[in-house]
């Protein structure tokens, strides 16, 4: 992507968003309004499916930010959902309800990121792929020795077991919503700020980003523990909707497949992608998880094939000129905002 | 007395890991590129041993004869149809599509082969050994193994440094577009380097198949363990690579002597600390910085 402005996006600048990202913003508060309202009618099962999907989709916005955003391939971000997920359990060992774990997992995988990215940025490219994935699987290997959260078995959370459990996934629902609905208006503000000029920069050209007074290193750290906290979302709330946390399963590989999948499929660094990413990918993980293996060979497949012949996914062959997007970001590209 | 023979038998380990790695090291030296599905091929190569052999019959060791210039046309034919391809699309395209081949091989193995541990029976070789003292005795195998690959790597490395083709290699790893003007088929040479990566990875898939037990997942774990292995040697050093596949087994295999659930940890931690204390590699190249 370029950051070439054409006179008549200049316009839009001006005018502050189109009709289509002002429609879009009406669309999005209805939709986020009929969901808040959505376990009313939909029953217990729909909602927990709801609360899978929308788990997803928290992944694939932090995924993009630190991938499409950020240009770091990292295939090691379930470092953090199982770090999350984990420190939701430990939290209510230590007697913190598992509602109020969330936000501290969040945070802590956010904190734990920056170590991470101080070893992780010592790599580029492919090798900086690998490298994540050798720190995840660091954190796993000591997860998997604490016996207090259960060893290499893992452990339940117990401390919901009193609720209600309509109650209890009702909870998890909302705390899911909100959490989208935080992750997607972070993103969409970074975007907004000159971070977020200074990181499609970097990830255009870092040479030229540095030379034009862009600190590389801060601004690729700053993305890319955002998009752990982001990811630590995700792993929190997993570890509420199953209840029990595993190391396997946990730290698992696949989510970093599920993640690379939707946002290619969706559109890699675009705001709108991993959306409909997560909702092509969770349909279709309704439909062929009766495949075993089968649907991880699709999967694959699909991640070969769109990289290849559909580089910008979905969202790109829609918009191919960058003109109908949703989400009033790209009028950041003024250059007369800077001075 | 139990700790010299650790770390006997991590050197030997090593030299396995050597050999995983020297490939993935030439790839990237070549056309920067990581093949994330490295070392799912070389297990795929270690299924098709355990194919030709259910068929065929014989000992397994028969089966290097096949399936290392199998490996290497698949290494040529992977190179011109996929990751040319992948190459031209940008940064983030090879590890995109190497990651999804990942993928592929492994669900597909899992699909064909269940995720049951196999190996390849080679007999009285694979428990025979030779007494070095009274508490110290190494397998006949493992020394084999150990040996083939240090040959392996040497004569890379001769091929590299004395033969035209080898020349070109290295032209093109210094700077493709001062290699492409003066005559270097760029194409040719990037296959080649697949090709012999794939050849490299096949030799080590075989070994391994022989000295323990793979699953359709290991692929991973032998990827993970020859990226340690570059890292530790250093980027774009055969030698380093070497010498870091041997820091690596020997860390393993200590970590194990320490805490049985701890080798692959310990191996981890050493890669790390390499990282952030040396980040150069052990053998630090003079060409090429860290990245």
């Amino acid at each position: 992507m370029s950051v070439f402005v054409s006179e008549e996006r200049r316009d839009v600048v001006v005018t502050r968003g189109t009709f289509g990202s002002r429609l879009a913003l009406g669309v999005a508060l209805a939709v986020v309004v009929a969901l808040i309202f959505a376990p009313a009618v939909a029953g217990d099962s729909a909602t927990n499916n709801l609360t899978r999907f929308l788990i997803l989709l928290i992944m694939a916005i932090g995924w993009n930010l630190v991938a499409g955003y950020g240009g770091m391939v990292s295939i090691g971000h379930q470092a953090f959902i199982g770090f999350a997920s984990y420190a939701v359990l430990d939290l209510s060992i230590h007697g913190i309800l598992a509602w109020y774990a969330v936000p501290l997992a969040i945070l802590l995988s956010g904190v734990i990121s920056i170590p991470v990215s101080w070893l992780a940025f010592r790599l580029r490219g492919g090798y900086f792929a690998i490298g994540t994935w050798v720190i995840a699987q660091v954190f796993q290997l000591v997860i998997a020795q604490q016996s207090n959260l259960g060893g290499g078995a893992g452990a339940s959370l117990n401390d919901l077991n009193n609720l209600n459990p309509i109650n209890r996934d009702n909870i998890t629902y909302w705390l899911a919503l909100g959490l989208t609905v935080i992750a997607l208006g972070v993103t969409g503000l970074l975007l907004r700020s000159r971070v977020g000029m200074a990181l499609v920069a970097v990830r255009d050209e870092e040479f030229s980003a540095a030379a034009t007074g862009v600190n590389v290193v801060r601004t690729k750290r700053l993305v890319f523990v955002l998009s752990a906290a982001i990811c630590g979302g995700a792993g929190a709330l997993l570890c509420l909707s199953n209840l029990e946390v595993q190391p396997n399963s946990a730290f698992s590989i696949q989510y970093s497949a599920f993640m690379i999948f939707m946002v290619l499929v969706g559109g890699i660094g675009s705001f709108e992608g991993p959306i409909i990413g997560a909702i092509i990918f969770f349909i279709l993980q309704q439909s062929l998880a009766s495949y075993g293996a089968w649907y991880l060979v699709i999967l694959g497949g699909f991640a070969i094939i769109i990289t290849l012949w559909l580089p910008r996914g979905i969202w790109g062959a829609l918009d191919p000129g960058h003109r109908r997007s949703l989400v009033p970001l790209r009028h950041h590209v003024d250059f007369d905002e800077i001075e | 007395m139990i700790w010299t023979n650790a770390v006997i038998q991590g050197l030997l380990l090593g030299g396995l890991y050597a050999i995983f790695a020297c490939g993935l090291s030439l790839m990237f030296g070549v056309m920067r590129l990581v093949n994330l599905a490295h070392g799912d091929l070389g297990v795929l190569g270690a299924y098709f041993a355990i194919i030709l052999v259910e068929h065929l019959g014989g000992n397994p060791l028969w089966t290097f004869a096949a399936v290392i210039p199998v490996a290497a046309i698949v290494g040529y034919l992977l190179q011109r149809f996929l990751l040319d391809h992948a190459l031209n699309g940008g940064e983030l395209s090879p590890i995109l599509v190497t990651f999804g081949l990942s993928i592929i091989i492994e669900n597909l193995l899992q699909q064909t082969f269940g995720a049951n541990d196999q190996s390849l029976d080679i007999g009285a070789l694979s428990y025979q050994s030779w007494k070095i003292t009274s508490d110290i005795y190494v397998g006949r195998l493992n020394v084999i193994i150990f040996v083939i690959a240090v040959a392996v790597i040497v004569a890379l490395q001769l091929f590299l440094s004395r033969s035209r083709a080898g020349r070109a290699l290295r032209a093109t790893a210094d700077n493709r577009r001062a290699a492409a003007l003066s005559g270097i088929d760029p194409k040719r040479t990037r296959a080649l380097a697949t090709s012999i990566a794939l050849a490299t990875v096949a030799i080590g898939g075989l070994f391994l198949a022989m000295r323990s037990s793979f699953a359709p997942t290991s692929g991973s774990a032998d990827l993970l363990f020859a990226f340690e292995a570059v890292i530790i040697g250093g980027l774009g050093n055969l030698w380093g690579t070497l010498v870091g596949g041997l820091v690596l087994g020997v860390a393993q295999t200590v970590g194990r002597q320490i805490n049985p659930a701890d080798g692959i940890l310990i191996g981890d931690l050493v890669f790390l600390a390499v990282l952030a204390f040396r980040p150069q590699g052990l053998i630090a190249s003079r060409a090429v910085a860290a990245r």
